[in-house]
């Protein structure tokens, strides 16, 4: 190989040894987030916080209305969402003729992803506390959700639907059925991977919400139970370990929330990568 | 029984993507109304389709009339250029401005994207072209991580370790500032960076790679002379979405930022867009002109959001043309 001149050389090094930095300090900033919160959180993680509820009678901490208000959220958002989203996604592809109609839901649907949380937190108050007088709790705040996660259902929803040949819709349709039975027997089951990973990644949006909770769920910390939490203040995980954080001064309780926030990234980003794969194969 | 088999038939072929190009015939597949289940379900799908249409509209809706009161009580000049924001004074009128809110934002962002591009930049072509396979796999998956985590949890290492440490660095009585609050925005904005400016470089056609290579450039002259230049719109694309994402951001930086209306600077307590919204909305009256004033701070972000969306449409679009 030819000998390259000595201002190359160095242009060459310096870029590597730059990119290379770059890699590593990408690298070790994940390493520390992960290393210290599991430092600082899991010593804090007990039964008694895990199975308690916060009184200032008793002067314990506990996170149990957390976890379950959490469970609660997700249960309702996507009960209500995933009919909607995956009805919107089945009409843009399956049904619609009119292709300035698809263009007018398409570009609503994008605009509503590029909202920040903080702003559906201020709509979902004016219009499901204020408006609609439903009281901070955990069906305005599942409402609130709603409008959040529309959008990630429908795309993810849609582009599954696309990746069903349409030879499929035609044999389907050729063999005498009708367009509803199609679309369930045939570009559904087609495209149930799909929606099956638009679901987990949108429970993950609604496990790390915060912002546009506040004010529509609430910050109460008493546990209840279904009912009574659709129209009483209901923190969340996410909302908890802001308020233990900044407005309690309970550090060792954030970071022991901090922990399971980060144990369930981890499992919502590998089942989302599992079920996508394996859903595909089936 | 036949249609187990069409289930199968969906489910089991290997062409399923291949075919996906295929231009619908929506014209031949419509069936009219012959059966009332079909007429219903394509109305409640219609319906799907509409609701979330509506939901847009709503929301605009809805920030433009509760948003635009309080701006015509204060006036628009008032409004956006007041140096101070006292809502509650007492012994002098209130005011209203939210200059300080829109720089700090405007500044957070950049100083964000200052830091977190060259280095999401430099990872994302570390990832792509010099990292052994192993170790860039692995760093995706950490990056992904970095991605899911709630930005709750960032305010709080952000709180508990990078304040105390600016305090210490620089003696102030407080290290709740600007300076923390973009640190906290930079590593937000991250993997974002990384994973939409790794596409574009791996969209990079490697013929343009191996002619430079072929010409005698060496692999750092390559990347950065031929690939970087060729994936731009992409990595535009990326700048953009991290300034949507960091000027859209809020519970991460109420708890590091210190929470205080000033002019922005670096290491003073600062207020935000997003998080005057937050801080103040426990304090305001219901109706108050307060509580107005802040659903026209959320019209502003919003104007804001939905001018980097349109330039974020523009570089994709132009993307996809050339």
């Amino acid at each position: 190989m030819e000998k390259l001149s000595a201002r190359r050389r160095a242009y060459d090094r310096t870029m590597r040894t730059l990119l290379w930095l770059a890699g590593g300090v990408t690298c070790a900033l994940l390493v520390f987030m992960i290393g210290y919160i599991f430092f600082r959180g899991v010593p804090n993680l007990t039964w008694p916080l895990l199975s308690g509820q916060t009184s200032y009678l008793k002067n314990t901490i506990g996170i149990l209305p957390n976890i379950v208000n959490t469970l609660y959220i997700i249960l309702v958002a996507m009960v209500i969402v995933l009919p909607l989203g995956v009805g919107a996604a089945i009409y843009l592809t399956e049904y619609a003729t009119s292709h300035r109609l698809v263009a007018v839901i398409e570009f609503a649907t994008e605009s509503l992803a590029g909202i920040p949380s903080i702003i559906y937190g201020l709509v979902g108050m004016l219009i499901f506390v204020q408006f609609m007088n439903l009281q901070n709790g955990i069906l305005a705040g599942g409402l609130t959700l709603v409008i959040m996660i529309l959008p990630t259902i429908v795309r993810t929803t849609q582009e599954s639907l696309k990746t069903v040949p349409q030879s499929y819709r035609e044999g389907a349709l050729a063999l005498g059925s009708g367009k509803w039975h199609m679309v369930r027997t045939v570009v559904i089951p087609g495209a149930v991977d799909g929606i099956v990973t638009g679901c987990i990644l949108a429970i993950g949006r609604i496990v790390g919400e915060s912002a546009a909770l506040l004010y529509t769920a609430g910050f109460g910390l008493v546990l209840n139970d279904f009912m009574t939490a659709l129209h009483s203040s209901s923190a969340t995980l996410t909302v908890a370990l802001y308020v233990y954080a900044s407005e309690r001064g309970e550090t060792a309780v954030a970071f022991a929330i901090a922990t399971i926030l980060l144990l369930l990234t981890l499992v919502i980003n590998l089942t989302a990568g599992i079920a996508g794969r394996r859903l595909k194969r089936l | 029984m036949e249609y187990g088999s069409l289930e199968n038939m969906a489910a089991s072929s290997p062409e399923r993507v291949a075919d996906a190009a295929a231009v619908p015939h929506r014209a031949l597949i419509k069936t009219g109304g012959q059966k009332p289940l079909e007429v219903v379900m394509h109305a409640l799908f219609l319906l799907c389709g509409i609701l979330a249409v509506g939901f847009v509209l709503v929301i605009s809706v809805y920030l433009i009339v509760s948003g635009v009161p309080a701006i015509r009580q204060i006036g628009l000049w008032n409004f956006l250029s007041g140096e101070v924001w006292e809502p509650t004074a007492t012994t002098r009128d209130p005011s209203f401005g939210i200059l300080p809110f829109i720089l700090t934002s405007v500044y957070g962002t950049a100083g964000a994207i200052l830091i977190g591009v060259p280095v999401g930049l430099f990872t994302a072509l570390f990832l792509s072209k010099v990292a052994p396979p192993k170790v860039a796999k692995a760093i995706h998956g950490a990056v992904e991580l970095l991605a899911g985590i709630p930005s709750v949890v960032y305010g709080l290492v952000g709180m508990i370790v990078l304040v105390p440490a600016i305090q210490k660095a620089f003696h102030l009585s407080s290290g709740a500032c600007l300076l923390a609050a973009v640190v906290v925005l930079a590593v937000m904005i991250l993997p974002s960076i990384v994973n939409v400016s790794e596409t574009a470089i791996n969209a990079v056609p490697r013929e343009y790679e191996e002619a430079s290579l072929a010409l005698g450039a060496t692999e750092m002259e390559t990347l950065f002379r031929v690939t970087l230049p060729a994936a731009r719109s992409g990595v535009a694309a990326a700048v953009v979405l991290g300034v949507g994402r960091a000027i859209g951001e809020a519970m991460a930086i109420v708890m590091v930022a210190g929470n205080v209306s000033n002019m922005p600077s670096l290491l003073t307590g600062v207020r935000f867009l997003t998080t005057a919204i937050t801080s103040g909305m426990s304090y305001a009256a219901v109706g108050s002109l307060y509580q107005q004033a802040l659903f026209s701070i959320g019209l502003v972000l919003f104007l804001f959001i939905m001018l980097i969306n349109a330039l974020l449409n523009l570089f994709i679009k132009r993307k996809k043309e050339g």
